[in-house]
């Protein structure tokens, strides 16, 4: 069920609601908000939740670091038959710069994709999606049980819902 | 005496007029835009021409021989490598510093750098000559045995700038998904299509929202110091060398700074086009654009500084033939392009201390231009002299560039031109959810300012006696 909020305030007391169990069987975690802007304040009704993109810039990070050095490493040990004049085959002043710059490509390319992975995008969209949470409207989105339809809808009108659709899941 | 403070952008106004607006703008723009563009195309066939005659004829017509094998190709990559900095480099200082004022305008500044690099990427290929040759730079295992010198600064750019493109294309289209999905809800036939691809399934969901938070604080996070590297790289090409006027310490914190002061000037230049072609006179105000001017101001003072430092370090050093350049620099064949330099990067910049010139579009415009001239002579002068006096007298020369590579220097504006005014009317130049984001939160700050002045008022009013704080 999906319900449409002229503000973000109304949206976030019915989140506040949830979390207090005004309706049984229905908690926070069954709740997802979507927004014109990003509202970091809902967390305080939301809950924490995790974001591990982090993990995948670090990883991402060494990757570089790692494959960056053996690559320049090996293509410059492909020297080795030609004369060096007495300098190194594998020269690493040069190859910090180089490596500096691999670690931020695959840093940055890895946190591109886990982004695309973690927040959920290229998913089709639910029939649940209103054109206007582009323009100006805050959605709240549950997953209930057709029992506490009702109560939900009834929490919803308390704060002056503007719009409620619902989509049956099999 | 009440300082009354204006406002970088009326917090009044609608969500709805803001979508309608930048929409509009990608439907519906001045006839200027058009012109620009058609004049764009034009100057981008004199270089095409160009190129084909070189590319027929040879490296001849473009005047590069011994000792100018470098030239106004390479002054020109350098020019728009630096152009390229401003865009994400600013966007990305001023998002992590909360300085939200850099909301509607950040976006045709990432694009800046987007298109500056993608410009600045085909100097090098024409500079080669033999262009069909040019796979023989990239590090692929061959039956020849031949692989890049690692240990040249021109490879280093190669990779720095592979980075920096990538990076700064990520960062550009990450904040636009939002956006972008506006644009589908909003738009019909192949804009939807385009869009409804290209946002990804965005709905704007709080799991979206955190994740995309994230993301973007810690591109922004990488792209800071990869700026400085690129273009301190691009500097390496010259001060890794034993050249006079080349071989100096401080290009690399002179090479950023020149960067980041021609990519404010041409911010400045692009912001007055943009208000005017789309009529964003809501978006892009006149304390946003005071604002960029007085960054411009703090920016040129630095370039200067470090101008003079290098003169300084110069003199006093003792070097014959990096003071004898020096000397030249400012008496010889290249003075007028010299004195010129200096005046336009130094001297003019103080026009962009006052208030009046700051608020009077026709004026920052011309000011921002001969900025950007100022810093392409700068290009010029890194180039040119030290070819020109060398420490061989008998390889001394004066070097001016032919037609052929004027035209096609000239024609790499017109590209630019062509590539930015394509992209702002397909994408939208003005972030839709950030301007509302501004909106919002100076809303409620505004709110809350109000609340506690109320309070103040309805409290009763006591005596205090003695000692009083301010």
């Amino acid at each position: 069920m999906m319900g449409l909020f002229g503000d973000f305030e109304e949206a976030h007391d019915a989140i506040a609601d949830i979390r207090r169990n005004e309706v049984p069987g229905l908690t926070v975690d069954d709740v997802t908000m979507t927004s014109p802007i990003e509202h970091p304040e809902v967390e305080e009704v939301l809950g924490e939740r995790p974001v591990h993109i982090q993990k995948f810039t670090l990883f991402g990070a060494i990757f570089g670091v790692v494959f960056g050095f053996i690559f320049l490493a090996a293509a410059q040990a492909s020297f080795l038959v030609q004369p060096q004049g007495g300098k190194p085959v594998i020269a690493l002043p040069s190859n910090f710069v180089l490596v500096y710059e691999m670690l931020i490509f695959f840093a940055v390319w890895l946190t591109f994709f886990s982004f695309i992975f973690l927040s959920g995008l290229l998913k089709k969209r639910s029939s649940l999606y209103s054109e206007k949470v582009s323009l100006d409207q805050v959605a709240i989105i549950v997953e209930i049980d057709e029992s506490i339809g009702e109560s939900v809808k009834g929490l919803f009108e308390k704060h002056k819902v503007l719009e409620i659709r619902e989509e049956a899941i099999r | 005496m009440t300082m009354v403070t204006e406002k970088d952008i009326n917090e009044q106004i609608a969500w709805a007029k803001i979508n309608t607006d930048v929409l509009k703008s990608m439907e519906n723009p001045r006839p200027a835009y058009w012109v620009t563009l058609a004049v764009c195309i034009a100057m981008v066939a004199c270089a095409v021409l160009a190129e084909y005659i070189q590319y027929t004829v040879g490296m001849g017509t473009a005047n590069l021989n011994n000792p100018h094998m470098w030239d106004m190709y390479i002054a020109a990559f350098v020019f728009w490598i630096g152009m390229s900095h401003s865009g994400t480099l600013l966007s990305a200082i001023l998002h992590l510093i909360h300085a939200d004022w850099r909301k509607p305008i950040y976006r045709f500044a990432e694009a800046m750098t987007t298109f500056s690099l993608l410009t600045a990427g085909i100097f090098p290929m024409i500079h080669l000559g033999r262009v069909w040759n040019l796979y023989w730079v990239l590090p692929y295992v061959s039956d020849r045995g031949i692989w890049p010198n690692f240990r040249s600064p021109l490879v280093w750019d190669a990779f720095a700038i592979t980075t920096y493109l990538t990076a700064s294309m990520l960062f550009l289209f990450v904040g636009m998904i939002p956006d972008l999905a506006i644009c589908r809800d909003n738009t019909t036939g192949w804009r939807k299509k385009l869009y409804g691809i290209l946002a990804l399934g965005w709905v704007g969901s709080d799991r979206q929202w955190r994740h995309f938070r994230k993301i973007y604080l810690l591109m922004a996070c990488f792209l800071i110091p990869l700026a400085v590297s690129v273009h301190s790289i691009v500097s390496a090409d010259f001060a890794m060398s034993i050249m006079p006027g080349w071989h100096i310490t401080s290009f690399p914190p002179y090479f950023v700074a020149g960067a980041l002061y021609s990519g404010c000037a041409a911010i400045i230049t692009l912001f007055i086009l943009l208000r005017y072609f789309f009529r964003f006179e809501d978006y892009m105000t006149l304390p946003i654009m005071e604002k960029t001017a007085k960054l411009t101001f703090a920016i040129a003072m630095v370039w200067t500084y470090l101008n003079l430092i290098e003169f300084a370090s110069v003199w006093y050093g003792h070097d014959v033939y990096n003071k004898e350049l020096l000397i030249a620099k400012a008496t010889g064949a290249y003075a007028w392009i010299f004195w010129t330099m200096l005046f336009c990067g130094s001297i003019l910049p103080f026009a962009l201390a006052f208030r009046k010139l700051r608020r009077h579009m026709p004026t920052m415009f011309v000011v921002s231009l001969f900025l950007n001239l100022g810093m392409f002579f700068e290009r010029w002068m890194i180039v040119a002299p030290t070819l020109s006096m060398s420490q061989e007298p008998h390889q001394w020369d004066i070097m001016y560039g032919s037609i052929i590579e004027w035209a096609i220097v000239f024609g790499s504006f017109g590209w630019f031109g062509m590539l930015f005014l394509i992209f702002v009317k397909v994408f939208p130049s003005v972030s839709m959810y950030e301007v509302k984001e501004m909106v919002f939160h100076r809303k409620l700050s505004a709110g809350e300012e109000d609340l506690a002045r109320m309070t103040d008022h309805a409290k009763p009013v006591t005596q205090t006696t003695g000692g009083g704080g301010a």
